[in-house]
């Protein structure tokens, strides 16, 4: 069945349609998943995973609490690598260059790919300085393309207006809602290959959503997200395609509009009627 | 069957006695606060009292000790206590953060660090004599130190150090682990995550932890005595600037000293009752040498905090 899938997921890759209306670029991939396992110590998160993302479009993941969209997320960047005893099998290789992102340096790996989390997490920092840590960390330390980049991050993520005059006070004095949005400022201002996001509207209110989903509908033009969500219509609404996990395994992958409107999969159908999860 | 029902009575009744806990709580610790500070108030007004009439002369800040105790000062003891502890700060706070950032953010968790770490809190029970000897045996007879502000500034360094690790370690620990993921996340080194991000987060934390360990390096004899601080100085160390060139001059490190603990203990050790006039009023300002430097961490971990509400 594993084969099949695959077959079934180059297909698509061949003619991609044009989800969200616009004229069907050539796409192309950025990432690909190749059979990835993951263990927590013993216990095995994730399943003989394949994935293709490509490049500049929406990729949303979903499926019930605790299937490993989390997990699946978190070796993009190689969060894991942080704490002891995990371990990774198979491959993420990145495109165009073709390399196996496992076998990266993670600091390298988290320079290129950046993370939005379920919680905002601000810097105890002032605004400007939480938008300018990854900048800092590339070491650009100069006043003006700092000035300059802050400025675009914040633009970009929909927050300039509301913070131009308060650049210099703390980030902690921000709204939830606010407060992701400056975390993915903080993400865009280096200019990521990729932008992971894990939940990253679950603790905000439905304006608060709308804004961030705008924000990513437009960013996708420039980076390539990848999105976890537990919210469906937040799926249909923003991605170009969405994969559906199950207990640590992909079960459907495949363009948004048509997995949510003809899965293929009885698992997926009844996760998105309702019917568990 | 009534008694495990919910209702608005059985609820009321759970309030109420919560409310009991509370109001016993809140008195015990009020209660121990005001003996606590009670204590303290008396002690201090008993030496201001007992001291007031050298307290209030200016010959008293800048003369040295005498055999006459109306002319005895504690300028010596003053700038001895300063230079043995500006040494011990110095020597202290950089190697136990390092220390404790080490053990935290560095370090493997396996039981060489658990050992470790048993360890280190252990060290902040030995009593401060046990540093005194151990100080005499390695730094005045094993390195040649001699009995020196140098020596008493490392051996009272050694003694804190301990407080200082721990401190670092409990700051650091309690600094959310997401803030560290943030850190990582925009492709930071753990140098930087932890120069960055973690050691600021925490400083108001190990700052405390400085201030208790050099609080109580400021008011320790034994040690100090025990490496061989005179008791009688009539001169000052070599003054640390200079108006030649090199401007600095490291001299006043190889100098004899003495510090106020001693200088304390000295004349309440006379038969003389004026000199124990000198010694509550070198305890009043010992105190309020102490207090000083709280107040300068509560003023640093104001300004610290005005960016990380
Ligand atoms: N640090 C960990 N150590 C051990 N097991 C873990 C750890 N983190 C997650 N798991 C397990 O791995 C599995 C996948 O977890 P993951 O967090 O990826 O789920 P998720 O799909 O993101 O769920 P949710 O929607 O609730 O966020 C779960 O069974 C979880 O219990
Ligand atoms: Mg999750």
């Amino acid at each position: 069945m594993q084969r099949q899938l695959n077959t079934l997921m180059n297909e698509q890759f061949d003619d991609i349609p044009a989800p969200l209306g616009e004229a069907s670029p050539a796409t192309e991939l950025r990432a690909e998943v190749r059979n990835l396992d993951f263990w927590y110590g013993d216990t095995q998160a994730l399943k003989g995973v394949n994935l293709r993302v490509a490049d500049r479009k929406v990729t949303a993941m979903i499926g019930p609490s605790g299937c490993g969209k989390s997990t699946l997320l978190r070796c993009f960047n190689r969060m894991h690598d942080l704490y002891p005893g995990n371990s990774y099998g198979g491959e993420i290789r990145l495109f165009p260059e073709d390399r196996n992102l496992i076998e990266m340096d993670p600091g390298l790996v988290r320079l290129r790919i950046g993370m939005v989390f379920q919680k905002p997490n601000p810097f105890p920092k002032s605004i400007f300085e939480n938008v300018a840590a990854g900048l800092r960390v590339r070491g650009i330390n100069a006043k003006k393309p700092l000035d300059e980049r802050v400025e675009q991050a914040l633009q970009g993520a929909a927050l300039w207006d509301e913070v131009k005059d308060r650049l210099q006070e703390s980030a902690y004095g921000l709204s939830g809602g606010q407060q992701q949005r400056l975390c993915i400022a903080r993400a865009l201002a280096p200019q990521p290959d990729i932008l992971l996001l894990d939940e990253p509207t679950s603790a905000l209110d439905p304006i608060a959503t709308a804004k961030i989903e705008d924000l990513l509908t437009k960013l996708h033009k420039s980076v390539t997200v990848i999105i976890v969500t537990h919210n469906m219509q937040q799926a249909a609404r923003i991605s170009n395609y969405t994969a559906y996990m199950h207990m640590g395994k992909l079960v459907e992958y495949g363009v948004t509009d048509d997995l949510f409107t003809a899965p293929r999969e009885q698992m997926t159908s009844d996760y998105i009627t309702g019917r568990f999860g | 069957m009534a008694t495990t029902d919910i209702t608005h009575d059985s609820l009321a009744r759970i309030i109420a006695a919560n409310r009991r806990t509370d109001v016993v709580m809140a008195s015990i610790g009020i209660l121990v606060l005001m003996v606590a500070g009670t204590l303290l108030g008396a002690v201090f007004i008993d030496l201001l009292a007992s001291g007031w009439e050298r307290l209030v002369n200016p010959d008293f800040y800048t003369n040295f000790p005498s055999r006459r105790p109306a002319q005895a000062g504690i300028i010596s003891a003053v700038v001895g206590t300063s230079l043995v502890m500006l040494v011990t700060a110095v020597i202290a706070v950089p190697l136990g953060v390092a220390a404790g950032l080490y053990l935290e953010e560095y370090a493997a968790k396996n039981w060489l660090t658990d050992l470790i770490e048993i360890n280190v809190s252990n060290l902040a029970g030995v009593p401060s004599i046990i540093y005194g000897l151990l100080a005499l045996g390695l730094f005045v007879y094993g390195f040649g130190t001699g009995e020196t502000i140098l020596t008493a500034g490392l051996t009272l360094a050694l003694l804190i150090l301990p407080v200082i690790i721990v401190a670092t370690r409990e700051a650091v620990r309690s600094i959310p682990q997401d803030l560290r993921e943030a850190a990582y996340g925009l492709g930071a080194d753990k140098w930087q995550t932890v120069r960055l991000y973690v050691l600021p987060a925490a400083r108001p934390g190990i700052l405390t932890g400085v201030i208790v360990g050099l609080a109580r390096a400021i008011g320790e004899a034994a040690p100090v005595i025990t490496i061989g601080a005179l008791t009688f100085i009539a001169f000052l160390p070599p003054a640390p600037l200079q108006i030649e060139s090199p401007f600095i001059n490291f001299d006043w490190l190889t100098s004899p000293f003495t510090v106020m603990p001693i200088q304390m203990f000295n004349w309440v050790s006379r038969p003389q009752a004026e000199f124990h006039i000198n010694a509550a009023a070198t305890g009043v300002v010992l105190m309020v040498m102490t207090l000083a430097m709280n107040a300068l961490a509560i003023y640093i971990r104001l300004r610290l905090r005005r960016l990380q509400r």
